[in-house]
C-alpha cells in the first residue's frame, strides 16, 4: 500500500514539473541583432596550444601602425617583446625600437624638482598617446581608448546556448583547454564592421559592428580591406584585413597573458608525474586492501 | 570509537618520557595511523583528506600572495598584474590560488552532498554535522572576502552589492541598515578604506576555519566515521585500520582530485572567473551583469528570485542556516540513501535544483530565469520543510544488512570473519 502511495506521489510530482515547463513563459529571443562572434581555432589555444612567433612578430607591427595612435600597453614593456614566448626580437632591435618611441615617458622629479620628459628605455612600459584618461577623452571627443594590455583577458562572449546544450559546451572547453573566447571577440570586432543596416538609429561618431555589444562603437575601423598593413616577404604570411586582425589579436592575447607557453608547457610534466603518482598509488592501494579481504 | 583500546607503544627513551609529559606521539598514533575507520568506505570519503589539503595550500599560497599584494584601492589592481608577470613563478602562484579557492568550494560541496546521500547528519553526528557548516559559512566569507582583492570590476561590484544588501535592514529598523553598511564600508560609498579591511579579514579567516577543522576531525573521532551502509561498527571485521588502509586509499583520491585542480590551473587559469575582473575598479561605470563566482550562483539565484529586498536577504541566508536544523527536519531512521528508496530520488532532485538554481543565478533576473529560479527556490526549501520531515514517516525502507561486514563479504563471509576472530 505504502509503495503504490509513493509511486503515485513520485508521478504527482512529475506531472506537476511537465505542467509547469508546459506552461513557462517562453525564454526571450535576443531582440535585435545578435553578436556575432565566430569560434576560432588559435595556435595558442587549448591544452597543447603555444604561441606562434612569427604570428606574434606582425601581431606586433599591426599594433605598432595602427593601435599605438590611440592605445598604450602600460603593462608590457619594452623588454618583454624580446623574452621567450614572445614575439622574441632581438634586444638590440627592442631597444632601438624603445628609443624611437613616438611617445616619451614623464618621469622625475629631477635635482631641480621638475618633472622631465624622456625616451622609453628597455625596462618601461609601452605607452600610448595620452598621459590619463582625461587627455584621452579630451582629444577623442569623449570615448575613451582603453589600455590593451588585458584587452583579451577582459573580454569575452556570453553563451547563448540553450540550458540543456549549455554544459556540453561546457564540458568540451573545460576537456580541450578552450579559454579564447577573448581573442574570439576581438578577431570578431576588428573584422565586423559593417554599414549600419536600414532602421538602426546610430549616435553621432559611431560606427556600426557586428561583434560589439549593442552594436554602436566610437572607435572608427582600424583596418579594413582597403586599408591593411603590408607585411615583409619572409614574414610568413600576406596582409590582409583578416591576417592583421588574427595576428594583432595572437599579440595582444601574448601581452596579456605572457607566460602562456611556460604554463602549458610546465602543465603537461605535471600533468604526467600526476599521472603516474597517482596509477602507482593506486597500484599501492590494490594491494594493501589485497590483505583486508581475508 | 575515540574510546577504541589505545595501541601506542613509545619505541625510545625520548617518546616515553614525551609520552609522560605531552602525549602527543600516542594522540597521532591513536587518531590517525590505529584509528578503526569502517572497511566499505567509498571514494566519496576521501573528501575530507582533500579539503583539508585544499585548506593548507591555500594558507600557504595566500601568504606568499600576500608577500607581493598591495591592499589599496590605488595600488590593488597593478600589483596582481605584477604578481602576474614580474614576480617569479607568479604566474603559477596566482592561479594556484584563485582556482584553488573554486576548487576547495568543489570539494566541499561533493562532501557536504555525501553527507546528505548517506545521511552522515543524523544522530550522533550532529555536531559534526554543525561544526561543518560553520566550517561552510566561513569558507563563503573568506572567499567573498578574497575575490574584492584583485580590485578589478567584478570585485568592486559585488562587494558593493552584497553589502548592499544589509541596507534592507532599514525596512525592520529605521536606520539601523544604513548604519550597518556604512560600518562594514568604513565611509559613505565601498572604497580603498573597504579594501584594506577585507584584506585584514580575509588573512584572518582561514585560520578561524582551521579551528573548526581541528573542532569537525575532534568531534569526528568521537563519533567515528559513517559509511555507505549508515550502520555503526559493531565487530572488530567491521573497521580497518586508518594506516594504511583509509590513507592509501585517501592518496588515490587526493591525486586523482588534484589531476582536476592543476588542469584548471596549467590550462585554464581564468576559466572560472569574471573577464569584467581584468578591467579595473571603476565605481562610475556598473557593468551590465554583475555575477559573484560559480560557488555562490545559487543563493544568488534565491536572493534575486524573491521581489522583497528585505525577504530575498532573508531567503539567502535562510538556504544555508536551514542546514543547522538538518538532523532534526530528517525523521527517518535509516541513514543510507542506499536503503531509502524514496529519499533515494528526492536527493537527486534536490542536487538538480541546487544546480538548476546555480545555472539560473548567471543568468539576468528578468522573464522566464526568474519564473524558474521561483520554482526552484520553492522546492529548495520544500526538499528540507515538507520531503524530509514527510519522507521519515511514509517511506518503507529496505531491509538492512546486519554489519559493515555482511554488506562486505555476503553471510558466509561475515561467518568466516566470526570464525577467525575468534581464533585470533
Amino acid at each position: 500500500m505504502k509503495k503504490l502511495v509513493s509511486t503515485y506521489s513520485i508521478s504527482a510530482i512529475m506531472a506537476t514539473v511537465i505542467s509547469l515547463v508546459a506552461t513557462a513563459p517562453v525564454f526571450a529571443a535576443g531582440e535585435h541583432v545578435p553578436q556575432h562572434v565566430e569560434r576560432l581555432d588559435w595556435s595558442f589555444a587549448g591544452v597543447g596550444g603555444q604561441h606562434d612567433r612569427a604570428q606574434l612578430q606582425r601581431g606586433f607591427q599591426v599594433f605598432q601602425q595602427v593601435c599605438t595612435a590611440c592605445h598604450g600597453l602600460k603593462y608590457v614593456r619594452f623588454r618583454n617583446l624580446s623574452e621567450s614566448g614572445g614575439p622574441q626580437f632581438p634586444v638590440e632591435a627592442v631597444k632601438g625600437l624603445a628609443a624611437s618611441w613616438p611617445y616619451q615617458i614623464t618621469d622625475g622629479p629631477n635635482d631641480e624638482g621638475k618633472m622631465i620628459e624622456r625616451l622609453p628605455g628597455l625596462a618601461d612600459p609601452i605607452v600610448g598617446p595620452y598621459k590619463n584618461d582625461q587627455e584621452a577623452r579630451a582629444v577623442q571627443g569623449g570615448a575613451l581608448p582603453p589600455d590593451l594590455s588585458l584587452i583579451v583577458k577582459a573580454r569575452t562572449v556570453e553563451s547563448h546556448a540553450p540550458w540543456y546544450t549549455h554544459w556540453f559546451w561546457m564540458l568540451a572547453d573545460i576537456a580541450t583547454g578552450y579559454e579564447e573566447a577573448g581573442a574570439n571577440y576581438l578577431y570578431a570586432l576588428l573584422t565586423g564592421y559593417e554599414e549600419a543596416p536600414a532602421g538602426a538609429e546610430m549616435g553621432e561618431g559611431m560606427y556600426y559592428n557586428l561583434a560589439f555589444p549593442g552594436h554602436q562603437l566610437a572607435m572608427a575601423p582600424p583596418l579594413s580591406n582597403d586599408n591593411y598593413i603590408e607585411y615583409q616577404p619572409d614574414a610568413g604570411a600576406k596582409g590582409s584585413l583578416d591576417q592583421n586582425a588574427k595576428d594583432v589579436t595572437a599579440f595582444l592575447a601574448w601581452a596579456a597573458d605572457p607566460s602562456l607557453d611556460a604554463r602549458k608547457k610546465l602543465g603537461w610534466q605535471v600533468l604526467l608525474y600526476l599521472l603516474i603518482t597517482t596509477l602507482l598509488l593506486y597500484a599501492v592501494k590494490k594491494r594493501v586492501w589485497a590483505r583486508a579481504k581475508n | 570509537m575515540a574510546a577504541h583500546e589505545s595501541t601506542y607503544e613509545p619505541k625510545s627513551r625520548f617518546a616515553k618520557w614525551m609520552d609522560d609529559r605531552l602525549p602527543i606521539g600516542r594522540m597521532v598514533h591513536d587518531q590517525f595511523v590505529d584509528f578503526p575507520t569502517p572497511r566499505n568506505l567509498n571514494y566519496l570519503w576521501t573528501f575530507g583528506s582533500i579539503l583539508t589539503f585544499f585548506l593548507m595550500a591555500q594558507i600557504l599560497t595566500g601568504i606568499v600572495l600576500a608577500m607581493h599584494y598591495q591592499a589599496s584601492a590605488a595600488d590593488a589592481f597593478d600589483s596582481i598584474e605584477r604578481i602576474r608577470r614580474d614576480v617569479n613563478y607568479g604566474w603559477l602562484l596566482r592561479p594556484l590560488h584563485a582556482v584553488g579557492a573554486s576548487m576547495f568550494f568543489l570539494a566541499a560541496y561533493i562532501h557536504i552532498f555525501r553527507g546528505l546521500y548517506y545521511g552522515s547528519y543524523k544522530a550522533p553526528r550532529e555536531i559534526l554535522w554543525i561544526i561543518g557548516v560553520l566550517i561552510f559559512v566561513a569558507m563563503m566569507a573568506t572567499a567573498f572576502l578574497g575575490y574584492s582583492l584583485p580590485w578589478g570590476q567584478m570585485s568592486f561590484w559585488a562587494v558593493t552589492v552584497i553589502t548592499n544588501l544589509f541596507s534592507s535592514l532599514d525596512d525592520l529598523i529605521s536606520g539601523l541598515g544604513t548604519t550597518v553598511v556604512q560600518w562594514l564600508w568604513g565611509g559613505y560609498s565601498v572604497t580603498g578604506v573597504t579594501l584594506t579591511r577585507f584584506y585584514s579579514l580575509h588573512y584572518l579567516l582561514p585560520f578561524v576555519i582551521a579551528g573548526l577543522v581541528g573542532m569537525h576531525i575532534w568531534a569526528l573521532h568521537v563519533v567515528g566515521q559513517n559509511n555507505p551502509t549508515g550502520l555503526e561498527l559493531k565487530t572488530k571485521s567491521d573497521a580497518v585500520p586508518m594506516h594504511p588502509y583509509a590513507i592509501s586509499k585517501d592518496a588515490v583520491g587526493m591525486f586523482v582530485f588534484l589531476i582536476v585542480f592543476l588542469w584548471f590551473v596549467f590550462f585554464l587559469p581564468d576559466y572560472l572567473g569574471h573577464s569584467d575582473n581584468y578591467v579595473p575598479a571603476n565605481p562610475m561605470v556598473t557593468p551590465p551583469h554583475i555575477v559573484p563566482e560559480w560557488y555562490f550562483l545559487p543563493y544568488y539565484a534565491i536572493l534575486r528570485a524573491i521581489p522583497s529586498k528585505l525577504l530575498g536577504v532573508i531567503a539567502m541566508f535562510s538556504s544555508i542556516g536551514i542546514l543547522f536544523f538538518l538532523p532534526w527536519l530528517d525523521t527517518s531512521l535509516v541513514r543510507s540513501a542506499k536503503y531509502r528508496p524514496l529519499y533515494k530520488w528526492f536527493f537527486w532532485l534536490f542536487v538538480f535544483t541546487c544546480v538548476a538554481l546555480g545555472y539560473l543565478g548567471s543568468k539576468p533576473a528578468e522573464g522566464a530565469y526568474i519564473f524558474w529560479a521561483r520554482v526552484f527556490t520553492i522546492y529548495y526549501f520544500a526538499h528540507f520543510l515538507i520531503v524530509l520531515p514527510v519522507l521519515g514517516l511514509i517511506e518503507k525502507p529496505k531491509k538492512l544488512p546486519g554489519s559493515i561486514t555482511e554488506d562486505v563479504l555476503g553471510p558466509e563471509g561475515t561467518a568466516a570473519a566470526a570464525a577467525a576472530g575468534k581464533r585470533g
